[in-house]
This record gives structure tokens, C-alpha cells and sequence, in this order.
């Protein structure tokens, strides 16, 4: 930790140099590597555009594109209740997280705030997904370094979250639960006993990756002081979450804005890491996972009676205006702003998600690594296609 | 075997007798390593199952993949170097049938022996890595031409410590010939004391690490797999091969594994014989009854998979180093610790 500096200064040089490469014209020819569409490191159809020299990455540029399914222009011929059945897609292994700062907006908009009970649970089944998403990526982070049993440890666990995602909203992937005005349902007889018990497992869960994973020293010598973003750069590129936390910046939606959520009456802590490399976004992660089972077990304790649902009219007219709310989510922040102009559907809908911003400091972060580096560094940097491409 | 259990047998029956015994040798030890250690114990290491349905507790599941891959289109690509693409998996199973040829599995029961044994195994078993840089340039793909030149450098690297960590052994035994070894650890005496014979793991054992951690190189297995590695290549060489040219590629693998594993017991745990010598131990091999000649191969084989064993276990639980570490490891780490055990070995014997 004591020299990162140097490592900043090294991997400046080690980039600096690779430009000086490219501008001399060597005898020696570059490779150009497509990493992507199809490949195991890019969860999807992410392309990566990395010339090599020898195995060093001298010019990295990431392709987006391959899976868009033009969200932003499909919620415009949908009315406002339709829309979380869409955006419910965007992250897909978070899917609750993405309806909440729409359904806020729209909330926002109309002037209307969800009772109690609703916005607690809205923030329970938040952090649900948050724990499924995330735990995940503690899971294929070691797939993706070489060690394939912790994937399986996560599938198996992540199992249990969705079950409770699925008792409370019927959809394991996209439960498309949460209404303008409240949310579809109440919670279902028993739910909240099941949900500490498994917070405990997850708990678990968390000690057997610190220990198989954060512990190994062939982990750590491949994470530490490797693709590593100071706090400047991560802010000039619009980084957020866990990449910018692990930076050293202090900066956490939840805890910042007030939103009409039950973050202000739980207490907790929001992790910051000083060193910005892969290890540090990573190990943020798994504290962030193991913080959220506590806000979890927190929320349970202390849920509210009382309705579900607001007052809202049956057939929902938004009135003109337009608002922009952005939230903590899993993959960082995740931003909508919605134009309405009146009618039953918005006008406009721009959706900030938060993968389309952390990739793009791969060009920056990429120069000058190997490619055993650039597949650790994608791990960490952790993003969803559907989040990249909405 | 000129004397294969005490029967004289015509040169033919000989050669037919050791080429039948050589694939046994190799297939064995691959298919109960793919069984037990891939379907299986990984399995239940990720809380699953395995293979259930194939025969009992799905043992017959081996014999189901190796028909699929018999089954399967032999594809090449259109712009690979065929004769070199196709021979490649062909260079590597090679490799592994001429390491199995020196083994001594009893005291009869090797395919061949000379004083030389130990020199020959280091020997060939480097030609598995031209066999590899051939799969890996004659596949015209980018991923397997890196994935070729990774397995290149690492199996030089970690031929060396490999060789070094060898020698510890072949300066206590005095020998090369490996059943000279075998007979050398168990006819040996611990200060006077015959019970378990000499295994040279307790004078060697930094040399029996050093050994396995270049074995576990060598194998291109999880902390060293850089050349295949799956998430980053794809699958390094093999990304291009199917239907049974990359089931050889698969099994001269697990094979390799498997007979590197025997050279390790032979090595250092003593071969073919076991502890407290029951069965006739005094000076050499015409000392020991006949029928350690079925008996030995048995021990061999439960030596081997507790090696293995050790080997998958650290397969599935590791996560792999990168390549400039790899090299690190073996130049700065393996390299002089196998020279200080040579020297300090070199010291003992003339003191002892």
C-alpha cells in the first residue's frame, strides 16, 4: 500500500512508452486481437479491440454495441407501467434495482411518495438484488483468474437469493414488482424469518470467498497494483460504485441522497479502498456484499405496517415535467431521466446505466498490460453487456 | 521382460505383450484420473453431483464422452497447416507413450531399462512442448498462437527445476537407471533400521516439491495453466481441434498426469515396493517373490493416484498465475532452491 505511487508512476511510464512504441514505428508489427464478441471474459458480446506487442497491450479500445435492443426508444411507445417490464432487462442479474429510480421518477413527476411499508420493502428486495448481482461477480472472478470452483459456490448460493426474490415477486430474473405509487404486493407469510436465515448463509458465503479467493496469494499477485485507476482519473471518466469507492473516493448514492427509500434509517458503512487497483475494486465488492446482508437484516427488523400502495388513479397520466433520479445500484450508479409530456407514456426516456461509463476507461486503464491483466482488470471493472448495450 | 512372469516367450509375443501393456499404461491411468478426479471429486468440490446417469454413480459416462468425440466432425480451419495441424495431438500422446516406456512397474514388469532411465524421461518428455507450439502455430488463430508461445516458455522454464530437482535423487542413488532407484530405496536402511526401506521424500522432500510443482507446470495444470486458460484464450492450442484429435490432446493430459505421477513414486516414493518388506526384500530384484510382478503395477497405480490427487486438488481449488510470474517463480524461487538441494545432497553423501 505504501507504494502505490510508484505503481501509478510505472504503469504512467509503462503507457507513456507504448505510445513512444506506436510513434517510432518499429520493425516488429503489432498484433490486432479481437477479444469479443464471442468470448468467456466479456459476459456477453462485448468486443475488445487490443493491438499487441508480443503479449503487452499497446492500444485497447472497447466495441459496444452487439446486444442494443434500443430500450431508450422503446419506452416511448409504452405507457409508464409498462416500461419496468423493460428496464427490468438492462442489468440482468440485478433486475430489481433497475425499476426503482424509474418508478421514482415517474413518482416524482406525478408528485406521489409510496407508503412506508412499500418504500422498505422496495429497499430490502434493492439490496436483494444487489447480494444476487454481486455475489456472482465474486463467483466468476475466479473463473475468469483460473479457479472454477468459487462459481459454483456462488451459483449455489446466489440460488437462494433468487428463491426469496421469487417468494416475494414471482419472477426470479425479472420480477417486474415494484408499481408508481407502492409495489404489487405484500410480502408473503413467513418470508422475513427465511430471508435472516439465508442473509446468514450469505454471510457464509462471503467468509469461504475471503478465504478460498482474497486469501490466496496467487490471487492477490495477480489483482495487486494491476490496472490501477487514482481517484482523478476515475472521476474524469464517470466512474461510479464500487470502481469509484475503490479508488478512495467516498461517494455513495445511498447514503448521500435522500430518496424516498429506507437507506437513512438503517446504518451503515460505505467501503472505500486507497489503492484503485483490481484488488481493491474487488474486495470492495465483497465487503459491499456482506454490507448488504446487514442493511438487509437491519430493514427486516424494523419494517413498518400499514399499505403497500399509494392513492394513484387507475389509469396513470403523468403530468408534464421532467425529472431525473439516480440510484446505488449493484453495477454502480443508475440514472433515469424521464420526459413526460403529459400522456400515458413518457416522451423521452435517457437511461444512465452504469457499465456504459465504467468500461470506458478501458482504453485508459488497459495500456501497457498483458492480456492475462486485461482479463483480471475486465473482471474487476465487473459490468453487464445489458447494462452497456440498453 | 525377457522374462515376463518367468515364462519364455518369442520375440513377438514380447513386443505385442509390451505394445498391449504400454496403451493399458496409459489409458488406465487417464480414465480413472478423468473419472474419479474431473467427474468426480471436482464435482463434489462445487457441490454438485457429476456425471449420475451413465452406468453406476455414472462410471460408464467416460466411455459415453469418448464416443462422442469419436463421433464428432475432425474439423481443421481452412487456412491451418495441415500436416502439422493434424499431426500435432499425435507429437504429444507420443510423448507420453515414451515416458511410460521406463517406468518400472515390478521386478520383471517394465517395458524397457537401461542405465540412462532417468536422462531419457527428462529427455522426452520436452517433446510434448513441440508438439504443442506445433498445435498451437499450425492452427492459424491468434488465441492458440499465444496460447502455443506461452506453453513454449513455461515448459523450457520449468524443464530445468524439473531436471535440477531429479538430480537430487540421482546423486543419492548413484544411479540413473530407475529400477536401480527402486531397488536402491527399498533394500536401503534408515541408520541401520530395515523397516521401511530408504523413500527418498525423507531425505528429498524439497526435492519432491520442486518436482511436483514442475510437474504440475509441465501439465499445463490450473495454477500454471496459461496456455489453455480458458477465459483469457479461449483454450490456447486446443481452441481449433475437435472430435478425436482433441480427445488425444485430452487424453495424453491425463495420461501425462498420470505417468508423471508414476515417475514421482518411482522417484521418490519408493516405486513398485511398500514399507516393511514382507514380501522378500534382501539385496535385489531376483530376491523379490514372482508375483510382485502383478502386485508391483497395483502399488504403482495406488501411489499414482495419491499423486494425482494431489495434483487435481490443487487444480480445482487454485486460481492461475500470470505469465511473467510464472516465469518468476521458476527462474527466482524453484531454480535456486533445487541448487541448494543439490549442493547440500552432494554435501551429505560425501559426508555420510
Amino acid at each position: 500500500m505504501t507504494d502505490i505511487a510508484d505503481r501509478q508512476k510505472l504503469s504512467y511510464i509503462a503507457a507513456q512508452a507504448a505510445d513512444a512504441r506506436l510513434n517510432v514505428e518499429l520493425e516488429t508489427e503489432g498484433m490486432t486481437l479481437n477479444i469479443g464478441p464471442q468470448h468467456p471474459a466479456t459476459h456477453g458480446t462485448l468486443r475488445i479491440i487490443v493491438r499487441l506487442d508480443g503479449e503487452q497491450v499497446i492500444w485497447a479500445e472497447p466495441s459496444a454495441g452487439y446486444m442494443h435492443r434500443g430500450y431508450e426508444k422503446l419506452t416511448e411507445v409504452r405507457t409508464f407501467p409498462q416500461v419496468t417490464a423493460l428496464v427490468n432487462r438492462i442489468d440482468w442479474l440485478g433486475s430489481f434495482a433497475n425499476e426503482v429510480p424509474f418508478i421514482l421518477a415517474a413518482e416524482k413527476l406525478m408528485d406521489i411518495e409510496a407508503p412506508p411499508r412499500a418504500q422498505w420493502i422496495r429497499t430490502i428486495l434493492f439490496e436483494l438484488s444487489r447480494i444476487a448481482n454481486v455475489s456472482l461477480f465474486l463467483g466468476d472472478l475466479g473463473v475468469q483468474l483460473g479457479a472454477i470452483t468459487p462459481v459454483f459456490m456462488a451459483f449455489r448460493d446466489r440460488e437462494h437469493v433468487l428463491n426469496l426474490i421469487e417468494g416475494a415477486t414471482g419472477g426470479r430474473f425479472h420480477p417486474n414488482f415494484d408499481r408508481i405509487g407502492g409495489l404489487k404486493d405484500d410480502l408473503p407469510a413467513g418470508w422475513i424469518a427465511e430471508t435472516k436465515q439465508v442473509m446468514k448463509k450469505l454471510r457464509n458465503f462471503c467468509d469461504e470467498i475471503e478465504n478460498l479467493l482474497f486469501g490466496n496469494e496467487i490471487f492477490q499477485s495477480r489483482l495487486r497494483g494491476i490496472g490501477v485507476i487514482p481517484a482523478e482519473v476515475a472521476k474524469q471518466y464517470g466512474l461510479s460504485g464500487a470502481n469509484l469507492r475503490a479508488s478512495g473516493v467516498d461517494w455513495d448514492l445511498r447514503r448521500d441522497q435522500k430518496l424516498p427509500l429506507a437507506y437513512d434509517k438503517v446504518d451503515f458503512k460505505v467501503w472505500t479502498h486507497p489503492d484503485g487497483d483490481s484488488f481493491a475494486r474487488c474486495w470492495i465488492r465483497l465487503q459491499e456484499t456482506r454490507e448488504a446482508t446487514l442493511i438487509v437484516d437491519q430493514l427486516l427488523d424494523g419494517i413498518p405496517a400499514g399499505p403497500i400502495m399509494a392513492k394513484v388513479p387507475r389509469i396513470i397520466k403523468v403530468p408534464e415535467g421532467e425529472a431525473w433520479v439516480s440510484t446505488e445500484n449493484p453495477l454502480g450508479e443508475m440514472g433515469y431521466y424521464v420526459v413526460s409530456k403529459g400522456e400515458l407514456g413518457p416522451f423521452r426516456v435517457k437511461i444512465r446505466s452504469a457499465s456504459f461509463n465504467n468500461i470506458s476507461i478501458v482504453p485508459w486503464v488497459l495500456r501497457g498490460v498483458y492480456v492475462p491483466d486485461v482479463i483480471s482488470i475486465l473482471a474487476s471493472l465487473y459490468f453487464i453487456l445489458g447494462d452497456i448495450d440498453r | 521382460m525377457s522374462a515376463l512372469l518367468a515364462v519364455d516367450l518369442p520375440y513377438w509375443a514380447q513386443s505385442l505383450l509390451r505394445v498391449l501393456g504400454g496403451t493399458v499404461a496409459v489409458l488406465l491411468p487417464a480414465g480413472t484420473i478423468v473419472y474419479l478426479f474431473l467427474f468426480k471429486m471436482m464435482s463434489f468440490m462445487q457441490s454438485r453431483l457429476g456425471p449420475m446417469e451413465a452406468g453406476p454413480y455414472g462410471s460408464m459416462q467416460l466411455f459415453a464422452e469418448v464416443g462422442k468425440w469419436l463421433q464428432k466432425e475432425d474439423i481443421a480451419p481452412e487456412r491451418a497447416d495441415l500436416a502439422v495441424f493434424r499431426f500435432a495431438p499425435l507429437v504429444v500422446l507420443m510423448s507420453t507413450f515414451l515416458l511410460v516406456a521406463v517406468v518400472p512397474f515390478g521386478p520383471d514388469a517394465y517395458f524397457t531399462q537401461f542405465d540412462a532411465g532417468v536422462f531419457y524421461l527428462l529427455a522426452v518428455s520436452s517433446i510434448s512442448t513441440l508438439g504443442i507450439l506445433m498445435a498451437g502455430w499450425s492452427s492459424a488463430n491468434k488465441y492458440s498462437l499465444l496460447g502455443g508461445l506461452r506453453a513454449a516458455g513455461q515448459l523450457i522454464a520449468y524443464e530445468l527445476p524439473m531436471v535440477l530437482a531429479v538430480l537430487g535423487v540421482v546423486i543419492q542413488a548413484g544411479t540413473m537407471n530407475l529400477q536401480a532407484i527402486v531397488v536402491k530405496q527399498n533394500t536401503d536402511a534408515i541408520f541401520g533400521w530395515h523397516g521401511i526401506g530408504f523413500p527418498y521424500i525423507l531425505t528429498q522432500f524439497v526435492g519432491f516439491l520442486v518436482f511436483m510443482i514442475a510437474v504440475q507446470a509441465e501439465l499445463t495444470q490450473t495454477p500454471f495453466d496459461m496456455p489453455i486458460a480458458e477465459s483469457e484464450l479461449v483454450s490456447g492450442y486446443m481452441t481449433e481441434y475437435s472430435g478425436f484429435r482433441f480427445l488425444i490432446f485430452f487424453i495424453a493430459e491425463f495420461a501425462t498426469a498420470g505417468v508423471f505421477a508414476l515417475i514421482a513414486s518411482v522417484l521418490f516414493l519408493g516405486g513398485w515396493g511398500v514399507p516393511f518388506s514382507w514380501f522378500g526384500w534382501t539385496t535385489d530384484t531376483n530376491s523379490v517373490a514372482n508375483w510382485m510382478n502383478v502386485g508391483g503395477p497395483l502399488i504403482m497405480f495406488t501411489k499414482m493416484m495419491v499423486l494425482t490427487g494431489i495434483i487435481m486438488w490443487v487444480r480445482f481449488s487454485y486460481p492461475r498465475f500470470r505469465e511473467d510470474q510464472l516465469q518468476r517463480f521458476a527462474w527466482k524461487v524453484l531454480i535456486p532452491i533445487s541448487l541448494v538441494n543439490i549442493m547440500l545432497t552432494a554435501i551429505l553423501k560425501v559426508a555420510f
